[in-house]
């Protein structure tokens, strides 16, 4: 009597096992026909329309009767969708890294600092005309600034061993405030136009993209989105606090070192070349877990394409919504993410009480 | 299986736990009774690793903790903490899964799903197990705690108050899981403050005060009106069960003033 009863429980794990799996499929089959679908479309449109036809005969190989429309192509557009989908992919994993590492469903890049501090040293660089590393130099001093500010919070947000989430988002206030007013310092001393790149490199955008800076955030990204998969069975332990993920085995410190380090390097990647783009680490997990719940070996990857797939659309949007003009893609993103994040704390604060 | 050599712990300068010594031992329940404050849980959480001893030491199999890598720990032992809270909403089947990890990529993993199963009926949560954990009531939630543990299957065992939030049926039917784990070879540890329920169910009691061991042994020795009077500080009467002798600890009620 009682073996079958257990047995029937088996079968029942069996069962929600599979419809899972299924569910699963069928997600990441809807975001990489997504993926596509907004990729070729964003490479299609803009001032010079091209027909989504010839976007994917150029893309297989083949070439067009029109050479400067195929030029359009290689030259411009596709490596500002390629980017797009890079930076896009690198801030939806790093949000759910961040959340996840420290079970915090607050922890976002941009939250917490991070992006505003690689935006204190792109603006370095701006303003006193760094060129040492070349074209490569403001994105690498917002790569290293970034770098810096994520240790940093890292540290600060931390004592006993643990971080709360107060302690969290005050850092994350503090660490954007005192960026914002080196940012505004460094606007005060620099010249004109020296204040104009400031001002559009913080609004973000992907319009500058091309293949060389592609080559740059690629790997960067692809470090991240290695270790992020690597990590993510032992992220749902980490959710269970800290105490009890050791119990069950995680080495808590290191995971939570080599997390936090990939998503340093993955995100001022990213920031580095596109300005700062907030929300969207935010948003997607969020998202991703409504729709599949809170495990992470399916929050980070989904999260991964979800990011890659929203950013393009904001980028479509940013591109397509005023004609000849290219609206700053962070302002996009900040201005759907904001309400977005509102209806969050809202939600959450009718459903489960809110967070302390 | 897990024992503690002389372990004095000190937290932010106070002097929890005084050079304790206890040993769990296969096949036993050893319950740890005493007043508040007294260090059962701190004593817990270094068996545990979690703290680490002023002096002593902890040896689990004979080799200190520290010598151990986390994932053969958790092998060996599993712990139940009081407060188990949980970052997102994962489902229950979810959680109880979280016990199997530290056996991925081990024969073991084969047995996962019976073991899932069996953890789930046995702490009567089977019924929820597509609900997610925050919308369950406190007592479902201790439960599931419990689940997580069990499926963890490993030979020494570490309850933190197990019983605090749960009802009659499901306190003696914690403490029964807790017995049958140690009928089968496994050494049980649990923090208990019922002190008739730890008489009825604990092979050894081991009685903390203000840090200390004050005694340890079988409940029928241990349980004495004479010392828990004196550790709790307040008059405790016991006396055998009418039918089955077992010690029924009560304290001492007026209802004057």
């Amino acid at each position: 009597m009682t073996r079958k009863l257990t047995r029937e429980i088996t079968d029942d794990l069996a069962l929600s096992r599979k419809r899972k799996r299924t569910r699963v499929i069928v997600l990441f089959a809807g975001l990489t026909a997504a993926l596509v679908v907004v990729s070729v479309v964003s490479a299609g449109a803009g001032q010079y329309g091209i027909p989504a036809r010839d976007v994917l005969r150029v893309l297989t190989g083949g070439s067009l009767e029109d050479p400067y429309a195929e030029g359009v192509l290689w030259a411009v557009r596709f490596p500002r969708v390629v980017m797009s989908l890079l930076v896009g992919a690198t801030l939806g994993v790093c949000g759910a890294l961040m959340q996840g590492t420290f079970g915090n469903p607050l922890a976002e890049p941009g939250v917490v600092g991070v992006s505003s501090g690689a935006a204190v040293g792109a603006c370095l660089s701006i303003v006193f005309g760094w060129t040492f590393l070349g074209a490569f130099t403001t994105p690498g001093i917002a790569f290293a600034a970034g770098l810096l500010t994520t240790i940093a919070v890292y540290t600060l947000s931390r004592s006993g061993g643990r971080t709360g989430t107060v302690s969290m988002i005050l850092t994350g206030v503090a660490v954007n405030a005192i960026a914002g007013a080196l940012v505004a310092l460094l606007m005060f001393v620099g010249d004109q136009s020296a204040r104009e790149q400031i001002v559009f490199w913080q609004l973000g955008s992907v319009a500058g993209a091309r293949w060389p800076y592609v080559w740059v955030v690629l790997p960067l990204a692809a470090v991240t989105a290695v270790v992020a998969l690597a990590a993510a069975r032992r992220l749902d332990m980490l959710s269970l606090g800290d105490r009890q993920a050791r119990h069950l085995g995680v080495n808590v410190e290191r995971l939570r070192l080599v997390v936090t380090c990939a998503v340093a390097v993955g995100v001022s990647a990213a920031v580095s070349y596109s300005g700062i783009i907030s929300f969207v680490g935010l948003v997607v997990p969020h998202l991703v877990r409504i729709v599949m719940g809170p495990g992470h070996r399916v929050l980070v990857p989904a999260s991964l394409v979800g990011g890659a797939v929203l950013l393009a659309c904001a980028d479509l949007l940013a591109r397509t919504v005023v004609s000849y003009a290219d609206l700053p893609i962070g302002m996009v993103t900040a201005l759907v993410g904001g309400p977005f994040f509102f209806w969050l704390l809202r939600r959450t604060r009718t459903s489960a009480g809110g967070w302390a | 299986m897990i024992s503690a050599v002389n372990v004095s712990v000190r937290l932010g300068g106070a002097l929890l736990v005084d050079r304790v010594s206890v040993e769990m031992v296969p096949g036993e329940v050893l319950v740890l009774v005493g007043p508040n404050g007294a260090g059962k849980s701190t004593l817990l959480s270094a068996m545990a690793g979690d703290v680490k001893p002023a002096s002593g030491s902890v040896l689990l199999d004979g080799i200190p903790l520290n010598g151990w890598k986390d994932v053969e720990a958790a092998r060996r032992r599993a712990v139940l903490p009081q407060h188990n809270p949980l970052a997102f909403p994962f489902d229950v089947r979810s959680v109880v899964e979280m016990g199997r990890v530290p056996w991925y990529g081990t024969p073991e993993e084969e047995h996962d799903d019976e073991v899932i199963a069996a953890a789930l009926r046995h702490t009567g949560v089977a019924h929820l197990a597509d609900r997610a954990y925050p919308t369950l009531s406190g007592g479902e939630q201790a439960r599931v705690a419990l689940a997580r543990v069990l499926a963890q299957q490993t030979p020494a065992m570490l309850l933190d108050e197990p019983t605090a939030a749960l009802d009659l049926r499901h306190q003696e039917l914690v403490l029964s899981l807790a017995r049958r784990r140690a009928r089968e070879g496994g050494a049980v540890l649990i923090v208990l403050h019922d002190l008739s329920l730890a008489a009825a169910h604990a092979d050894r009691v081991a009685v903390l005060a203000d840090g200390k061991l004050v005694a340890a042994g079988p409940p029928e020795q241990v349980c004495t009106s004479e010392l828990l009077s004196d550790v709790y500080r307040h008059p405790v009467e016991v006396f055998p069960h009418p039918s089955t002798g077992v010690p029924v600890v009560l304290p001492v009620r007026t209802r004057e003033e």
